[in-house]
């Protein structure tokens, strides 16, 4: 296949490539562009929380026709927390993620000369394009953007009379997510494909590095949830626009009672939710998996307990999509329902709590290189621990009576899998940053973005666990009109300077990954001295990865420092290094693990 | 305020920029011992932060949070959350221990080895078995809890209430002397009739609607909620209670009332947490607040969400009656 030499033009190269790892970045950058419009919307709606009475001439500005003198309307910032919330969940975190890493990686790391499939590929992308594009431009419809919140819950968005943003906004919405979901399948059905049938000689399943076994459970996921969303879209879209009532019945609006009869809103959060909680792994999943070997080359360890971790992964996967209930404790389902959820939602904890304390194993007695790759994946299980632990909270249907919905869920979800998510996206970039562009990534300015990073992560998300529960609401436009909130105004404003920070702090990573792109220093082919296939391709990306033939695997991705007499930690290293690629044949009488 | 707010984000910038071209002089890109003895000790550095803040939160932001549960269902709430909220906090800071001084006392260098460690069978043994069992627990109280809260079945002579939603305010009907409440439904909604009630029910005749909530301490109350147009929520915070309310269903959820609104107002905490908000009152000019009982909306709604509230109000059971024999029925207001 290599032998293939294709006259590539402009277009084919950069544009309709059909190479992954050009589809990667494109990914890559696709996703950066629509995170940084959602890390802009959180922080001009941080400022309205922070000082819901002060004009600001950015948010004249920013939004147009949807303010008055410098004061957002409360419409509109119903809408920035919805699309916040859309891209940051689907655009960032599943294509952005997913997209990027699935596509660079499980190709190289199994040792495929590209994706099973490089026209689907293209195609993926590019409907991922579209939909993006799609979503931008619903933000410029003159009643505004979609703004039922990020669940897009009927009826209040299935009728225009009850939020101006229910209206072509909502439509626009719609439409975006339906093309969304169809290049996510198409991902996803590329990527299971690819890793069943193109490992190559001696990787069996057994051998993958733990990240390919996260992408590729991951991918499993989004083809069990995704088409339900698809479905719950399309039923809503027949309720918006063809009168259908699927999930209407009795509602008297704006003066009239309208023909809806028999639907639930009960159903669409079924729906909904059936993809919407496994949303939440195929977020964390890949992040996980980057971590996963992240933390291992830079401890210079195998990862503890392999099988375990494919164990918890697999174990996490299948609890994922019998658990969506949880979201619904007190939406008028069946109480005994209820308790069925809390049942399978907290068993979630086994596996995660058994992947927390491999990572924290990894690091004993490791020989840790500090790269910010490495930072952040530190960072990812430490936001993974304190926001999971939360969980234990709002996974209990009793407790989750009374904080449910309150900023409570909001510090929980985004800890747990906002912020670990997004790490685990940064600690990728710096860590295949040469792989992809040949350069390599400047690492004071990777420390100094780690560090704001994670102090502002905390200091906006551990606070807001207070005042949730001190029983403040989501997605109130203002709390002033409550006195009993009225203490928690100084939180709000410290809260609110953190996300100032720590959104001006990410200029620290964009800088250092376009200046390095261009200026950055030449990569070596193997800097992380790491053992996965990916480090034997050439630096200069070539079609069909390998050159010759495709190499040929004979161990797994974890032998760090292996030693010469297994039980003396100061014997030398078996093979005179403290890694050894996963190309390189066993000793005689070495034991593989 | 305004003008020292632009001036700070004007410096962050600023300074951002100004460090960003100064390092990219530096090169270097993979870390060194230097890196990793100077990055191991920001992480204990960050260590120490985030224990103050955890725990300058935990002590201080005490007074912010609710006051106990002021119904008798939601005491074993309280309990649960406590036992889980004392639980997971010693996992928490002794997991962020481990994580940070590990990747300070690991910190790579030259002449460390790592030790080759792959796996533990009885390591992972415990670390599976021990959540389990004390998932166990919590699971067991959380699920006995989740019943008795659920469970409107055995109480007797409740007192029967419809909360009513639309955007964006709340109404209540009583059941009223029979203690069953007419059906509704939205056709039903003309002039008066603002509840959509059928009066052609003999039940609702004598039902009671109201824009307030007044409840008994001591009597279960079962509600009833509904909502014409889109989902709400009926959040009772102070009684760890809450539930959606949908349009085209009735969904339910019961308490009884443990203190009344005076009761509660002379309460250490509440008093304590008033004193904190009136001293921001006071320094605004603002009229001083006194503790009320709230009903708030809290599934997003629309524009006004934010305002969406309803006073609720517990009294000794003979007040009580005395204020509902003074509200007039529905056939005397829907003629």
């Amino acid at each position: 296949m290599s032998e293939h030499h294709h006259k590539e033009t402009f277009v084919t190269k950069y544009i309709f490539s059909q190479d992954h790892k050009m589809i990667s970045k494109q990914f890559l950058v696709t996703g950066m562009f629509m995170g940084i419009i959602a890390v802009l919307m959180s922080m001009l709606f941080r400022l309205q929380l922070a000082w819901p009475d002060t004009s600001f001439s950015i948010v004249e500005a920013f939004l147009g026709s949807h303010q008055t003198d410098g004061i957002m309307d409360p419409d509109i910032y119903l809408a920035l927390v919805t699309i916040h919330g859309t891209i940051m969940v689907f655009f960032v975190l599943t294509a952005g993620l997913s997209g990027t890493f699935s596509n660079l990686l499980i190709p190289l790391q199994i040792g495929a000369r590209d994706m099973a499939s490089g026209f689907l590929n293209m195609i993926s992308y590019w409907l991922f394009f579209l939909s993006s594009s799609v979503m931008l431009i619903s933000l410029f419809v003159e009643a505004g953007p979609a703004s039922a919140g990020w669940t897009v819950y009927p009826p209040l968005s299935a009728l225009p009379q009850a939020i101006p943003g229910s209206g072509m906004g909502m439509t626009l919405w719609l439409v975006s997510m339906a093309i969304f979901i169809a290049s996510s399948l198409i991902g996803a059905l590329n990527y299971i494909v690819t890793v069943l049938n193109l490992r190559t000689k001696g990787m069996k399943m057994t051998r993958l590095p733990l990240t390919i076994w996260a992408f590729f459970v991951t991918a499993i996921i989004g083809v069990v949830s995704f088409p339900v969303l698809l479905s719950a879209s399309l039923l809503l879209i027949f309720d918006r626009s063809f009168g259908t009532s699927f999930y209407l019945s009795d509602i008297f609006i704006s003066g009239e009672v309208l023909h809806y009869q028999g639907g639930s809103p009960v159903l669409f959060e079924h729906l909904f939710w059936f993809l919407g909680h496994p949303e939440v792994y195929i977020v964390l999943l890949p992040a996980l998996g980057i971590t996963s070997e992240i933390i291992s080359t830079n401890s210079r360890k195998p990862i503890f307990g392999y099988r375990a971790m494919i164990g918890s992964i697999l174990a996490i996967a299948f609890l994922s999509t019998i658990v969506w209930g949880h979201h619904m404790f007190i939406s008028g389902m069946n109480p005994f329902l209820g308790s069925v959820f809390t049942f399978t939602t907290l068993l979630i904890a086994i596996p995660s709590a058994v992947k927390a304390f491999n990572y924290v194993t990894t690091l004993w007695k490791g020989n840790l290189q500090l790269n910010p790759a490495m930072l952040f994946s530190i960072g990812l299980v430490s936001t993974f621990v304190t926001g999971g632990l939360t969980g234990l909270v709002l996974g209990d249907s009793a407790l989750d009576i009374a904080i449910h919905d309150t900023y409570f869920v909001v510090a929980h979800f985004h800890l747990v899998m906002g912020v670990s998510a997004i790490f685990g996206m940064y600690a990728g970039i710096y860590h295949w940053f040469p792989k992809m562009y040949g350069k390599m990534m400047n690492k004071t300015l990777g420390y100094w973005h780690f560090w704001i990073t994670i102090i502002c992560a905390y200091g906006v998300f551990w606070p807001m666990h207070f005042i949730g529960l001190a029983g403040l609401p989501r997605r109130y436009y203002t709390n002033t009109n409550f006195p009993m909130f009225n203490d928690l105004a100084d939180i709000n404003v410290v809260i609110t300077l953190f996300a100032l920070v720590g959104g001006i702090g990410q200029i620290f990573f964009i800088a250092n990954f376009f200046i390095s792109m261009y200026r950055g220093e030449k990569a070596t082919q193997n800097p992380w001295k790491s053992n996965t296939l990916e480090w034997t391709t050439p630096v200069e990306h070539i079609h069909g990865n390998w050159p010759g033939k495709l190499p040929e695997v004979h161990r797994w991705a974890y032998d760090y420092s292996k030693r010469v007499d297994a039980d003396d930690d100061d014997s030398d290293y078996l093979h005179g290094k403290d890694f050894v690629l996963q190309t390189t044949p066993l000793l005689e009488g070495e034991e593989s693990s | 305020m305004l003008a020292l707010f632009y001036i700070f984000i004007g410096v962050a910038i600023g300074v951002s920029v100004w460090q960003i071209t100064r390092i990219m002089d530096f090169r270097g890109s993979i870390a060194d011992d230097n890196d990793n003895a100077a990055q191991g000790k920001y992480a204990i550095g960050f260590l120490a932060f985030l224990y103050a803040m955890m725990i300058y939160c935990l002590i201080f932001m005490n007074v912010i949070m609710l006051p106990e549960s002021a119904s008798i269902e939601g005491e074993h709430d309280d309990n649960l959350f406590d036992i889980t909220f004392w639980l997971i906090g010693i996992v928490q800071f002794i997991m962020q221990f481990l994580i940070f001084y590990f990747t300070f006392k690991y910190r790579g260098s030259k002449d460390r080895k790592a030790k080759f460690y792959a796996d533990s069978h009885k390591l992972e043994f415990i670390w599976t078995v021990t959540p389990a069992v004390v998932l166990v627990v919590l699971i067991g109280y959380g699920l006995w809890q989740w019943n008795n809260v659920m469970d409107l079945s055995d109480s007797e002579d409740p007192v029967i209430i419809e909360v009513y939603s639309q955007q964006f305010n709340w109404k209540a009907r009583y059941a009223g002397a029979d203690n069953t409440l007419g059906t509704g439904n939205v056709n039903f909604i003309k002039g008066m009739n603002t509840m959509g009630v059928d009066m052609s029910d003999k039940n609702a005749a004598d039902d009671k609607q109201v824009t307030e909530l007044y409840l008994p301490k001591g009597r279960k109350v079962h509600f009833r909620f509904r909502s014409q147009d889109v989902l709400h929520s009926a959040y009772m915070p102070h009684f760890r209670a809450q539930m959606n309310c949908v349009p085209g269903m009735v969904t339910q959820f019961g308490f009884t009332p443990k203190y009344t609104t005076q009761e509660m107002r002379d309460l250490p905490e509440v008093i304590e947490k008033s004193i904190g908000i009136n001293k921001i009152r006071r320094a605004k000019g603002e009229e001083l607040y006194i503790f009320d009982y709230l009903l708030l909306c809290n599934k997003i709604c629309g524009a006004s969400h934010y305002n969406m509230q309803m006073k609720i109000t517990v009294v000794e059971e003979d007040e009580f009656d005395e204020w509902l024999s003074q509200q007039p029925t529905l056939s005397e207001v829907i003629k």
